[in-house]
């Protein structure tokens, strides 16, 4: 079987820069120095995935997302924003 | 039934003969009517859900003009297999881009090569909806267009025109289909997973298709697919409609095999290209090189990303040496700036913080003591993290020109500013326009 990848997600547009995040999952979660979090783009282990899952599940915008990462590469084709 | 109008084919114009798109353009300077038109180009074939018209397409290698360059064949293809409802094809010729022109010139003198071109994607992909996307001032000439071939019934899909808002990020896909949903206001979305082609205007699957894209669509359905490709190269078939502004008295839209040297695109002699400080490919959210890289590569895709730019939708412009380059870039964030959406944390503030001190490094260098690190640092903190790729146009923007004009920006740092600071503006900066949002009602 297959082991799912999850990764983590912020939706821009909803976050609102509350904090939340940051407190509850550090060890992938940053502050800017405007107070928007800053996720990084990894795969998350195992061993982390309740820490995640709680982050997500606190946001007061429900903006943070755990995702499941399609196995075709990270590709996400837009278009610019003009 | 149907009756498929009498396909009178029309004279194949010459394959390599130039100008293809424009080639059908009235010396008078008028729109090209719906008769002249037909004359010129003769009747579409007839107008089916076969998958021909797609074939043709991926045999072409046509990619999407309005600065993404994805392959058309395998975005139809996607709709066209992604869901059993029917979708939404839209052409989008919101051209927010101040530097570029050539949608508007479509518009105004060519419409039915676009209009033929969104038909067929509406017959190729079964589409229930059509829609011209247009700045609010075309509106009008486009809905005549429209109604001229409602008479002769070439348009089996109803097309509605829909008024595009007068703003840079007015065509960004998400915005598109923004407006189309009812919102008042053309700003993108968090995508998150689900694409736009998947779930768009009124959740149905969408194509949003660059005009210009779809006028060569309109040829290569007449003319096949080894006509288009004898003009360009093999990996960059056919041509393209570039915005060129700075080398003439005024900004020109021209047509170009791709693959074209840009010395002859721009038509500079190596004595030429010394009168000019550097060139910005791409657009507002491009990327500049120096004037000895534009010398040396062609006009595609591949050569602007490995020179670290893009040709975008087509815009080319060089700046002279009778300006400063960095008051040309501070003015252009400031634009972007103000243009942003302003929905997401980091590009509100990272843009508004670009702005502050690209004009600081211009006009007021000691008001900058990070130096050049201190932008380049916001410019980290702001890649990849809007919803759309605004904020990432604009540090491509900031870095290049930071790169390519370096040479001014220790002057501006060392207390030796150009003192060119105040020469007029040659990259366009429209003020923004707040008393006219266009609002369109749910369609």
């Amino acid at each position: 079987m297959v082991k799912r990848r999850l990764t983590m997600v912020v939706d821009p547009i909803m976050c609102d820069g509350h904090g939340v995040c940051a407190e509850l999952f550090p060890e992938r979660v940053t502050m800017d120095p405007w107070g928007f979090p800053i996720v990084d783009n990894e795969d998350i282990p195992t061993q982390l995935e309740d820490h995640a899952q709680r982050a997500v599940t606190s946001c007061p915008r429900l903006a943070l997302h755990l995702v499941e990462r399609r196995q075709s590469s990270a590709h996400r084709e837009r278009d610019p924003a003009r | 039934m149907r009756t498929p109008v009498a396909a009178r084919p029309g004279p194949v114009p010459e394959a390599t003969a130039l100008p293809r798109v424009l080639g059908g353009l009235s010396p008078e300077g008028v729109p090209v009517g719906l008769e002249a038109h037909l004359a010129r180009w003769g009747r579409l074939p007839v107008l089916s859900a076969s998958p021909d018209l797609i074939d043709k397409l991926s045999a072409s290698g046509l990619g999407g003009h309005g600065g993404a360059w994805f392959p058309v064949a395998t975005k139809w293809s996607s709709i066209r297999h992604g869901r059993f409802s029917r979708p939404v094809v839209v052409a989008n010729g919101a051209e927010g881009e101040p530097a570029s022109g050539k949608d508007a010139l479509l518009l105004t003198r060519l419409p039915h090569l676009v209009i033929d071109g969104l038909s067929l994607a509406a017959a190729a992909l079964e589409a229930s909806q059509a829609v011209m996307y247009v700045p609010a001032h075309q509106v009008r000439d486009v809905e005549l267009a429209v109604d001229a071939r409602r008479h002769l019934g070439l348009d089996p899909v109803p097309i509605q025109v829909i008024a595009a808002p007068d703003r840079f990020i007015a065509g960004q896909e998400s915005s598109v289909v923004n407006i189309l949903n009812g919102r008042r206001e053309a700003v993108p979305s968090f995508i998150g997973v689900e694409p736009i082609r998947a779930r768009g205007v009124n959740n149905r699957p969408t194509l949003v298709q660059n005009v210009e894209t779809l006028a060569h669509v309109a040829l290569i359905a007449r003319f096949g697919p080894a006509w288009y490709r004898a003009l360009g190269t093999e990996q960059s078939p056919g041509t393209m409609l570039v915005t060129v502004t700075g080398r003439w008295a005024t900004p020109l839209v021209m047509e170009a095999p791709l693959g074209t040297p840009l010395r002859d695109v721009l038509d500079l002699s190596p004595a030429a290209a010394e009168n000019y400080l550097g060139a910005l490919l791409g657009g507002y959210g491009g990327g500049w090189i120096t004037m000895s890289t534009l010398m040396g590569i062609p006009l595609t895709e591949a050569a602007a990303r490995q020179a670290q730019s893009s040709l975008g939708a087509g815009v080319i412009a060089l700046l002279p040496r009778t300006v400063c380059p960095l008051a040309e870039m501070a003015r252009v964030v400031r634009y972007m700036n103000e243009q942003a959406a302003g929905q997401c944390g980091p590009c509100i503030h990272g843009l508004a913080g670009l702005a502050e001190m690209t004009q600081a490094l211009a006009f007021r260098p000691t008001a900058l003591p990070g130096g050049t690190r201190s932008i380049l640092d916001v410019c980290d903190l702001v890649d990849g993290r809007g919803a759309c790729r605004h904020p990432d146009g604009v540090t491509r923007f900031v870095r290049s020109a930071l790169t390519v004009f370096q040479g001014e920006v220790a002057a501006h740092l060392g207390g030796q500013p150009c003192g060119l600071t105040n020469a007029r503006a040659v990259l366009p900066c429209p003020r923004p326009d707040t008393t006219q949002r266009v609002g369109t009602g749910r369609w």
